[in-house]
C-alpha cells in the first residue's frame, strides 16, 4: 500500500489570541507539493495573522506548522526561510539603496550559505549570478537591474518583490496580495509572471482580486473570523451558499 | 561582471594606490607634521570603524569611544606589564576590544535608534568611570604614564618627531581600510546593507539578522580598539579622555562631514575635521568649535553635493 504523498506544508490546529480577541481559531491547512491554493476571506478574517504564524513572524499559542512533514513550529523566521518556506509582502519590502541585481545576487548567495563569507566579492560565485540572471529575465527586470531600487516604478518594484522570494528557492511560497495596488497597465505582466511560477513550488495565494483567485487556484480555503469556514475546489467554493452569504455577501455572485 | 564595471574598478584601484602611496610619503615630505599625520591616520581608522556599524549596518552609536578607549588602555597596559612589542600589543588590544564588542553587541540588537544612542553612550560612561576609579591599574585621572614601546617589528625605533609613529599608524590604517573594503563588498557586507535597508525583509529572505549584527559590531569594536591602541602606543600615554563623550561625538561628526556608508567618508571626514581643528584653533583657540558647528549646520542645510559644487549654490534646491 502506498502512503499518501507528504504535504509540502501542513498547518494543524493553529490558534492565536491577542488579549481577548481570537485572531486564529483551530486552523488546519494542507498544501501538497505544487499546490495552487488560495486563501480568501473578508477584511479582518485573519489572513495576515495566519501568514505571520506560518512564517514565524508571530508565535502561535497552540498548534503546529510542518514543512514536508518536519515540525518547524519553534524555528525562528529566518530558519524557516532556509528550509524553503518563503513569503512575499502585501506592501513591498525591498532593499531600497541596492540595485535589483545586487539584491538578487545577495539573496541567492545567502541561500547558498555564503552569507558569512567576507573575503570574496558579492557575485563571485557563479551559482548566485546564474540565479540572479535567470530571475532578472523571468521577471523582466533587465532594463532596470543596475538602477537603485528606490528609483524603480511601482510595477517593477512589485515584480522585484516576488523575484526576491524566488531567489530563496522556495518549496512553499506565500504570496500576500501580489497584485495589490498595481496599475492596470502593469497588471498583465505581473499576472503572466505569477502564472509562470515554477510548477513544483507549492503556492498559497492571499488575494482580494477574484479574477486572479479563480483563474489561478486549484483549491481554496475560506477564512472567516479567524476560523476556516470551508475548503474546496474553486467550483465548490463558488457554489457554496455560505461563502456567498458571508464572503461575497448581499446576493452578489462570484464570476460565472 | 560587465566590462564597464571592471574598468571602473581598475580605475578606482589605481587612484587608491596613488592615494595610499602619497599618504605613506607624507611623513617624509612634511616631517614636522608627522604627529599630526599620525593622529589623522588613527582618527580615520576610528571613523572607518564607526562607518562599518553606522553606514553599513545602520547601528547608531554615541559611545564608540568605549572601544577606542578600551583598546588604548589595553595596549598601554600590555606594553607596560607584559611585552613592549607594538604589533603584538596591537593584536592584544584588538582581541580584547573585540571581546568587549561581542559582550556589548547584546545592547544594540533590540530597541530603537534612540535607545541605542542612550545605551552606547552609557557603556562609554561606565568605562570612563571604571578607568577613573581603578587608579592602581590605570593611573586614574593622571592617566597611564611611562609606556615605553619597543621598535616596530624590532627594526623601527619610535622617534621624537613621530615619523615612525606616522608610518606605523598609516600602514595599520591602510590595512584596516583594505580589509573593510573587502568586507563590505562581500555577501556578508551585502547582508548588512540588506539589514540596514529593511530588517523585516532581511529576516524574510533567511538572513540571521541578530547574528550578523553581533559579528559586525564585534569586528568594528576590534578596529576601534586598534585605533585606540595605536594612539596609546604612539604617544606612550593613555588618559581618560580616550573614553570621553567628545571623542564619540567628534567621530560621528566626521562621518557626517565625509558621508556615511562608503568608507571613504570616514577618511575624508577625519582629514577635514582634524585639519580644520588644527587651523581654526590656531586662529581662534577658544572658538574653533563655533566654526565646526557652523560648517555642520551648512552641510546639513545646503547638502554636501551642493556645498562642494559652488555652481549650484544659487539654484533652487532639488
Amino acid at each position: 500500500m502506498s502512503q499518501p504523498p507528504m504535504p509540502a506544508l501542513e498547518v494543524r490546529g493553529l490558534v492565536k489570541q491577542f488579549g481577548g480577541i481570537v485572531a486564529t481559531q483551530q486552523v488546519d491547512l494542507q498544501l501538497p507539493a505544487g499546490a495552487r491554493h488560495a486563501l480568501i476571506g473578508p477584511n479582518g478574517a485573519g489572513k495576515t495573522t495566519l501568514i505571520h504564524l506560518i512564517t514565524g513572524m508571530l508565535k502561535a499559542d497552540q498548534g503546529q506548522v510542518l514543512l514536508s512533514g518536519q515540525d518547524i513550529t519553534h524555528l525562528p523566521a529566518h530558519r524557516r526561510v532556509q528550509q524553503g518556506l518563503v513569503r512575499t509582502f502585501q506592501i513591498n519590502q525591498l532593499f531600497d539603496t541596492l540595485t535589483p541585481w545586487d539584491t538578487l545576487t545577495l539573496v541567492a548567495s545567502e541561500h547558498l550559505g555564503l552569507g558569512r563569507r567576507w573575503w570574496q566579492p558579492l557575485g563571485r560565485d557563479p551559482r548566485a549570478t546564474r540565479t540572479a540572471q535567470r530571475l532578472v529575465e523571468q521577471f523582466h527586470l533587465e532594463d532596470v537591474c543596475h538602477r537603485v531600487t528606490r528609483e524603480l516604478a511601482y510595477g517593477k518594484r512589485r515584480l522585484l518583490e516576488m523575484a526576491i522570494a524566488l531567489a530563496c528557492e522556495p518549496r512553499v511560497l506565500l504570496l500576500d496580495e501580489p497584485v495589490a495596488g498595481v496599475p492596470a497597465g502593469e497588471r498583465e505582466e505581473l499576472l503572466a509572471t505569477i502564472a509562470a511560477l515554477p510548477e513544483e513550488v507549492a503556492i498559497l495565494l492571499i488575494e482580494h482580486d477574484m479574477d486572479l483567485v479563480f483563474t489561478f487556484a486549484r483549491s481554496m480555503t475560506v477564512l472567516v473570523n479567524g476560523a476556516v469556514l470551508t475548503q474546496g475546489t474553486p467550483e465548490e467554493i463558488r457554489q457554496d451558499p455560505r461563502v456567498r452569504e458571508v464572503y461575497l455577501g448581499h446576493g452578489e455572485t462570484a464570476h460565472d | 561582471m560587465s566590462d564597464r564595471a571592471w574598468v571602473l574598478r581598475s580605475h578606482r584601484a589605481r587612484w587608491e594606490m596613488a592615494f595610499a602611496g602619497l599618504a605613506l610619503l607624507l611623513p617624509w615630505i612634511v616631517p614636522s607634521h608627522a604627529m599630526m599625520i599620525n593622529e589623522i591616520a588613527i582618527t580615520a581608522l576610528f571613523a572607518l570603524s564607526l562607518d562599518l556599524i553606522l553606514g553599513y549596518a545602520g547601528i547608531v552609536s554615541l559611545g564608540h569611544a568605549a572601544f577606542f578607549g578600551f583598546g588604548a588602555y589595553s595596549a598601554a597596559l600590555f606594553a607596560k606589564h607584559v611585552w613592549p612589542d607594538p604589533v603584538l600589543g596591537l593584536m592584544f588590544a584588538m582581541v580584547v576590544t573585540a571581546l568587549l564588542g561581542l559582550l556589548c553587541s547584546a545592547t544594540v540588537l533590540r530597541g530603537s535608534d534612540l535607545t541605542r544612542l542612550m545605551v552606547t553612550l552609557g557603556v562609554a560612561m561606565i568605562l570612563l568611570e571604571l578607568a577613573n576609579k581603578l587608579d592602581e591599574l590605570t593611573g586614574g585621572a593622571d592617566g597611564l604614564q611611562g609606556v615605553v614601546m619597543a621598535p616596530v617589528l624590532g627594526l623601527y625605533e619610535f622617534d621624537l618627531q613621530g615619523q615612525t609613529a606616522a608610518w606605523y599608524s598609516l600602514v595599520v590604517g591602510l590595512i584596516g581600510f583594505a580589509w573593510a573594503r573587502r568586507l563590505v563588498a562581500s555577501p556578508f557586507g551585502g547582508s548588512l546593507m540588506a539589514i540596514r535597508d529593511n530588517r523585516l525583509r532581511a529576516m524574510a529572505v533567511g538572513i540571521p539578522v541578530a547574528q550578523r549584527l553581533v559579528t559586525v559590531y564585534t569586528l568594528a569594536a576590534a578596529l576601534a580598539g586598534a585605533a585606540g591602541g595605536l594612539l596609546a602606543q604612539t604617544t606612550g600615554f593613555a588618559s581618560l579622555d580616550v573614553f570621553a563623550f567628545e571623542r564619540s561625538a567628534d567621530v560621528m561628526l566626521m562621518l557626517v562631514i565625509g558621508g556615511v556608508g562608503w568608507l571613504y567618508g570616514g577618511v575624508v571626514g577625519a582629514v577635514v575635521f582634524k585639519l580644520l581643528q588644527d587651523q581654526l584653533s590656531a586662529v581662534t583657540p577658544q572658538y574653533w568649535m563655533f566654526w565646526i558647528g557652523l560648517l555642520l549646520v551648512l552641510l546639513v542645510l545646503v547638502g554636501r553635493e551642493r556645498l562642494l559644487h559652488p555652481s549650484q549654490w544659487w539654484r533652487p534646491s532639488p
